[in-house]
């Protein structure tokens, strides 16, 4: 008896030491992360850091202005949210109103094999075959531009919003399509002012971690944006993600260099920008639920 | 256990020492080298070659660049490192600092051709030029008889040795002694390679790389000291005699004195047979 209480409490332990363990592994990221990057702070200042315009940290002295680099994260995040969600929120629609049968589950089933295709794979198209083509369409002196990093990443940020908004839909009750059905709508006037309404706290959760997927891609984004540390102006410019600049540099760096106290304060602002995409999903989707 | 039993382990033990020591006598192990992407290519045939000698061997070559290699080397990650630059005194000092004071060798010497597309008229670039180029003072191919079109700059990441060898040597110093910086809307791309296939689709690209990627599809532009003096094509000859004007030599370092496998592996990059590869790889050899 006394020995089956022990071996409950035992893997009652097991299981809280799992549970427990994501945490603490997060939290601990979380400190390494700003005790490396706050150690940067004490060569540039905060100011500095977040507002200079340059990102030369070779030199002497290396200059750590970070903005470029925000905005060409921004750029090519926006270019690939205003690609990927209109057409993202009608495939969903698509999915789960329109088709039927065979085709509802080979579109399905297509959308996540989608979400299966490596980032690397994705680059290399985007750098052989998109852009020639944008420096073509678009006549500019180089197809790697912010624009074609968008283009690449909305396709990886399509899968999680179509599966997401079409989970919302799906949820919705049946009355709401028949009571608009009865009160003589159009199936059109039925998705659009009924359906996309009433899912849409699930809706903003997906588009929301679509963006959260775009922002944190490094490898594709690497190959086709051409890396250019300038402010952006237009999409059709290259830039430099963050993301890119933390991988594309990290292996350089002497540990406990500015440089690569630098990378890790960049990284805590890729943090802060994800954490905080996260929360409003979260909080989306809660209110969804109650 | 009984007696037989542990005959038959005594006998076992024997055998399989017996066996070690007459197989310590060949050399065997691991080696790993890190560093340079211009060099990857070489020591990946020199590793080859070796491996081909030495069957119980394995050489492991990875890229990442110079900086990559030196910071592994410092991190006390790999046996090697590869460079297309000298440590600075910071790299020698940190790795000092960790106990091994490194060794430098200058394994081969390569020449950096800029390069751009066949279809380019500019064929001919001063040192000068290069620099206004990639800071960024001329912008248009026009201003350097060439086409009107806007000038496409094509660098290496930073973590890359050709990327700190072109600033310093070609980019140069302001009159107040700060390193000029290459124009911001340079695209840094990550690889040499890369930079060779932008130049071959881009007719306003301009780049630079080790003289090792030299294709047909890009064209190495002559170049020459200053305005009046004659410009020189990347060349075997040029390089080793010293006319082409950026050229550098290319070393291998390691931990402290090398052991072992590090300094067979030296001994064979040093030899004939190591200088030869050299040459297969459009190199220039040191000797």
């Amino acid at each position: 008896m006394r020995w089956q209480r022990g071996r409950e409490r035992l893997i009652e332990g097991a299981i809280w030491v799992c549970g427990i363990s994501s945490i603490a592994i997060v939290a601990l990221i979380f400190v390494f992360l700003l005790k490396e990057g706050f150690a940067l702070f004490r060569v540039v200042s905060v100011g500095a850091f977040l507002w200079g315009r340059h990102w030369y940290p070779i030199s002497e002295p290396p200059q750590f202005g970070v903005l470029p680099l925000i905005l060409g994260s921004c750029w090519v995040t926006a270019g690939a949210v205003i690609l990927s969600v209109p057409l993202g929120i009608a495939s969903a629609l698509f999915i789960s109103e329109i088709a039927k049968g065979w085709a509802k589950e080979a579109l399905k089933t297509g959308i996540e094999l989608l979400a299966a295709i490596p980032s690397v794979v994705l680059g290399f198209i985007g750098v052989t075959v998109l852009a020639p083509l944008i420096k073509q369409v678009f006549h500019l002196p180089t197809g790697l531009t912010a624009l074609t990093g968008s283009i690449t990443l909305a396709f990886m940020a399509m899968p999680t919003i179509v599966s997401i908004t079409e989970d919302a839909l799906t949820a919705l009750p049946r009355g709401y399509r028949e009571a608009a059905l009865a009160l003589g709508a159009t199936r059109w006037q039925m998705m659009n002012r009924v359906l996309l309404r009433a899912a849409g706290s699930g809706i903003v959760a997906a588009v929301m971690l679509g963006i959260g997927r775009v922002i944190g891609e490094t490898m594709a984004v690497m190959m086709v944006t051409g890396n250019a540390a300038v402010i952006p102006r237009s999409l059709l410019h290259p830039v430099r993600t963050m993301t890119a600049t933390i991988a594309a540099e990290m292996g350089e760096t002497v540990r406990g260099s500015d440089h690569y106290f630098a990378l890790f304060a960049i990284g805590i602002v890729l943090f802060v920008i994800s954490f905080a995409i996260n929360v409003v999903a979260d909080l989306f989707l809660h209110r969804e639920r109650t | 256990m009984d007696r037989t039993g542990m005959k038959w382990v005594l006998a076992l033990g024997l055998i399989i020492g017996s066996a070690g020591r007459s197989a310590a006598e060949e050399l065997q192990g691991s080696l790993q080298i890190k560093g340079s992407d211009t060099m990857v290519n070489l020591c990946q045939a020199w590793a080859e070659a070796f491996m081909a000698k030495h069957p119980k061997v394995t050489v492991a070559v990875t890229g990442g660049g110079s900086g990559t290699g030196i910071a592994a080397l410092i991190g006390a990650t790999c046996d090697l490192a590869a460079a297309s630059r000298k440590m600075t005194e910071k790299e020698i000092a940190a790795s000092s600092a960790k106990g091994a004071v490194p060794q430098e060798w200058t394994v081969a010497l390569d020449g950096l051709a800029v390069v751009v597309h066949p279809k380019n008229p500019v064929k001919q670039l001063t040192l000068q030029q290069l620099a206004d180029l990639f800071t960024g003072k001329v912008r248009n191919w026009r201003e350097l008889g060439g086409r009107d079109a806007a000038v496409v700059l094509l660098s290496r990441e930073v973590n890359s040795g050709t990327h700190v060898y072109f600033k310093e040597h070609v980019l140069g110093k302001t009159a107040d002694g700060h390193t000029r910086e290459f124009a911001p809307d340079a695209l840094l791309l990550p690889s040499s390679q890369a930079i060779a296939d932008e130049v071959a689709a881009n007719p306003t690209a301009i780049g630079y790389y080790g003289m090792g990627y030299l294709n047909p599809k890009n064209v190495a532009v002559g170049v020459a000291k200053a305005a009046g003096e004659p410009s020189v094509t990347p060349s075997e000859e040029a390089v080793r005699s010293g006319r082409y004007p950026i050229s550098r030599p290319l070393f291998l370092y390691s931990r402290g004195a090398p052991q072992g496998l590090a300094k067979a592996f030296i001994e064979f990059v040093m030899s004939a047979d190591g200088q030869r590869i050299v040459k297969q790889i459009d190199f220039v050899p040191v000797q």
